[in-house]
């Protein structure tokens, strides 16, 4: 067991504690704000990363270091790199507007979240603020992990299987919602795509220059194809298809 | 001499009693080991794959060219430090600090020795441990990605933008076949404390086959867990952005991924944080599955092996060889295509694991339940008889029918493509002979001391 497992099974708050705890809560607490606060989505997922951080670190406070550790590797590692890869796909410049659309709304919403959280602190103070820490000994008696795995597969065996049934539920969900059904012979692979590419009708490579196999150089005679027949397509479309007029024929008086 | 031998090995009690003083010099020698661990790796990389492509590699400054990194890392800091104007300023200034210091971290719990004395205090070799000290790895490895996706959004640029998009996708998938590496370890550990795994490591258990004979099993979980320690050595390869899997900065595809933008101190903090990550995870390797700092056999039948400073030296030759076997890695394998590179972790790491993890806990079962023999057999027999049924029945590809050439040409649809004859004869071309006919053959000896000039000679007479 470790000092601060003791520590803080005996119920008081130690002075390190309280040091972490005075550090950490204000960053918390502007980690929590500038989520609200950032415009850009980036940044507020970095603010959110903030908070889940100290989240972590006073989780390990109180002697739950597993939990601790697996907010930081979970929830901030993975969770909140999938929404930053999200974010970053949406654009760089896509911040909100701060455009009120109902009038006076900033200010009933900061009042109300104000009143709300005053409430909640009130009441949380008044209903554990005499209550000292109890059994945290006895959790952890085996070790903070084991102890864990020894409720989760026994007593709470249900209720977990459930929860990874329902996120798998919603997992399996998302996918069929954005998968498109493709049948598996629809699918061009490699070789159908190539088999695409060389039936009759299709000209496999690229256009063969005016001029290739041909006694002249000029760019209107087309080019032969393999088996020595002539290729219209190898001629430019954009070349007009003009004939001499009396005029252009006439002698411009420059012979001499 | 046990009681002595016993007390090598550190516990979780062993840490936190250790004064200020103490402290300090253990997270400065900590910090001191990853910046020497970059100046020599980035050393030891490049004299290798110089060795590995017939080059001598850096020879200039100092001696074996050993002070060129450090050359390098000077003239970086007096280069310009370049701020796109399109950047995030403050993201991108924090960017590669992030990485560096959650690489550095890492090393933190890393254990780099047993109970030493210093200057009189007997302590162990190791910065701290906690009773989740692997998961702070994990943690360290998962919050260092931050930096490098961070670095390629606020870049502001395309190329840095879409490594650090692969990086992210990238950290996800293997980090997943990472831990799932690591929970047989600690299923077999019984502990998540680096130390606690070090010393699980030091006599292997007692295998009974059948109660036939007995073999004593080897310590190394590399040995007794080897599916695991494969899929986490590439994982590790594909946490750390090596090569093959150094997607995030393809310098084919993406210029430097990542990094593009970068110059100046904050470049060389990237650059730090790859190759401390490099020895970090090499170091955690070590300790997860070759025994940490206990020495190998051979050495271990001198009784002072794994005690006192020499583990250290034990430790580090490990770590080493781990260092060279990423750069073995970077000098011989291509790097993958991005689909290959997650089908890779998502379908054959993941399943593998997911598979074993399943066979060991049914083999521990085995091993610590009060079965009784027979069911025990009868378990052991389902278990075969499942494998034996599932390789009878697994389906077998469909093999198309082989035809010829012709076969294949007389199968085409009218309207095809045309082909040329297939007895078409090519007559050679004229031109081709008078190449071949003016060309001077080589000049082989012109490099050969004594007979320089005399080639030519020859052939003009």
């Amino acid at each position: 067991m470790t000092t601060q497992t003791v520590l803080a099974a005996a119920g008081g708050v130690t002075g390190g504690e309280q040091i972490t705890f005075w550090i950490l809560a204000p960053l918390a607490l502007i980690g929590a704000i500038g989520t609200v606060w950032a415009r850009n989505a980036v940044h507020s997922a970095l603010w959110l990363v903030l908070t889940m951080l100290c989240l972590g670190v006073f989780y390990v406070l109180q002697s739950g270091p597993f939990i601790g550790m697996v907010q930081i590797i979970v929830y901030t590692g993975a969770i909140m790199m999938l929404f930053l890869f999200v974010l970053m796909l949406v654009g760089r410049d896509a911040s909100d507007s701060l455009i009120e659309t109902l009038r006076g709304q900033r200010i009933a919403a900061i009042v109300l979240g104000l009143g709300f959280g005053a409430l909640l602190a009130t009441g949380m103070w008044r209903a554990l603020g005499q209550a000292d820490a109890a059994g945290l000994e006895q959790a952890n008696a085996n070790g903070n992990v084991q102890g864990i795995a020894a409720l989760l597969f026994t007593k709470y065996v249900f209720a977990f299987e459930i929860t990874s049934a329902l996120l798998i539920t919603a997992a399996v969900g998302a996918m069929v919602l954005a998968h498109v059904e493709r049948r598996r012979q629809d699918r061009m692979d490699q070789v159908a795509t190539m088999k695409a590419r060389f039936r009759p009708g299709n000209y496999p490579g690229p256009k063969p220059g005016p001029g290739v196999y041909a006694t002249s150089s000029s760019v209107a005679t087309p080019a032969r194809l393999p088996d020595g027949g002539l290729t219209e397509r190898s001629v430019p479309q954009i070349l007009p298809q003009r004939e001499l007029t009396d005029e252009d024929r006439a002698l411009k008086g420059t012979e001499k | 001499m046990k009681l002595v031998y016993l007390a090598q090995d550190p516990t979780l009690a062993d840490f936190g009693k250790d004064p200020w003083w103490l402290v300090l010099i253990k997270i400065v020698g900590a910090f001191v080991f990853a910046v020497l661990a970059t100046l020599l790796g980035v050393w030891f990389e490049r004299r290798v794959v110089a060795r590995m492509a017939q080059r001598p590699g850096l020879n200039q400054i100092g001696p074996f060219g050993l002070l060129q990194t450090l050359a390098d890392g000077i003239k970086m800091a007096f280069k310009e430090d370049i701020l796109p104007k399109s950047a995030d300023k403050v993201v991108y200034f924090f960017a590669p600090t992030i990485s560096t210091i959650c690489a550095v971290t890492a090393l933190s719990v890393v254990p780099f020795g047993p109970m030493v004395s210093i200057f009189g205090e007997r302590t162990p070799l190791q910065v701290t441990d906690v009773s989740v000290a692997v998961l702070v790895l994990l943690a360290c490895s998962s919050m260092g990605v931050y930096g490098i996706v961070l670095g390629g959004w606020a870049s502001g640029s395309t190329y840095p933008l879409l490594g650090g998009l692969r990086s992210s996708a990238q950290m996800i998938s293997y980090e997943v076949a990472m831990g799932l590496s690591i929970v047989a370890v600690f299923m077999t550990a019984g502990t998540m404390s680096t130390s606690g795994i070090v010393s699980a490591q030091a006599d292997g258990t007692r295998l009974n086959f059948f109660g036939l004979f007995d073999l004593p099993a080897p310590g190394w979980y590399a040995i007794l867990l080897l599916p695991s320690f494969i899929i986490f050595f590439i994982s590790t390869v594909g946490e750390t952005n090596r090569a093959p899997f150094d997607l995030p900065e393809a310098e084919s595809e993406l210029v430097a991924g990542f990094m593009t933008e970068y110059s100046s101190l904050k470049f060389a903090l990237f650059m730090l944080s790859e190759y401390v990550a490099m020895v970090t995870m090499s170091a955690v390797t070590t300790t997860l599955f070759l025994g940490g700092w206990r020495a190998p056999w051979p050495i271990t039948l001198w009784d002072g092996a794994n005690s006192g400073w020499w583990p250290l030296l034990w430790f580090m030759g490990k770590v080493i060889g781990l260092v060279f076997i990423f750069i073995w890695l970077r000098g011989t394998l291509p790097r993958l295509r991005y689909d290959q590179f997650m089908r890779l972790g998502w379908k054959v790491l993941l399943p593998i694991n997911l598979v074993w993890i399943l066979v060991l806990a049914g083999i521990r079962t085995l091993q610590k339940e009060d079965l009784g023999d027979s069911t025990r057999y009868s378990i052991i027999a389902g278990a075969v008889l499942v494998v034996l049924l599932v390789t009878l029945l697994w389906p077998s590809k469909k093999r198309p029918p082989q035809r010829t050439l012709q076969e294949k040409v007389n199968r085409r649809p009218a309207g095809s493509f045309p082909l040329p004859p297939m007895d078409l004869q090519v007559p050679p071309s004229p031109r081709m002979k008078r190449a071949v006919a003016e060309r001077e053959p080589a000049n082989v000896g012109a490099g050969q001391p004594g007979d320089a000039g005399t080639g030519h000679d020859e052939k003009e007479v």
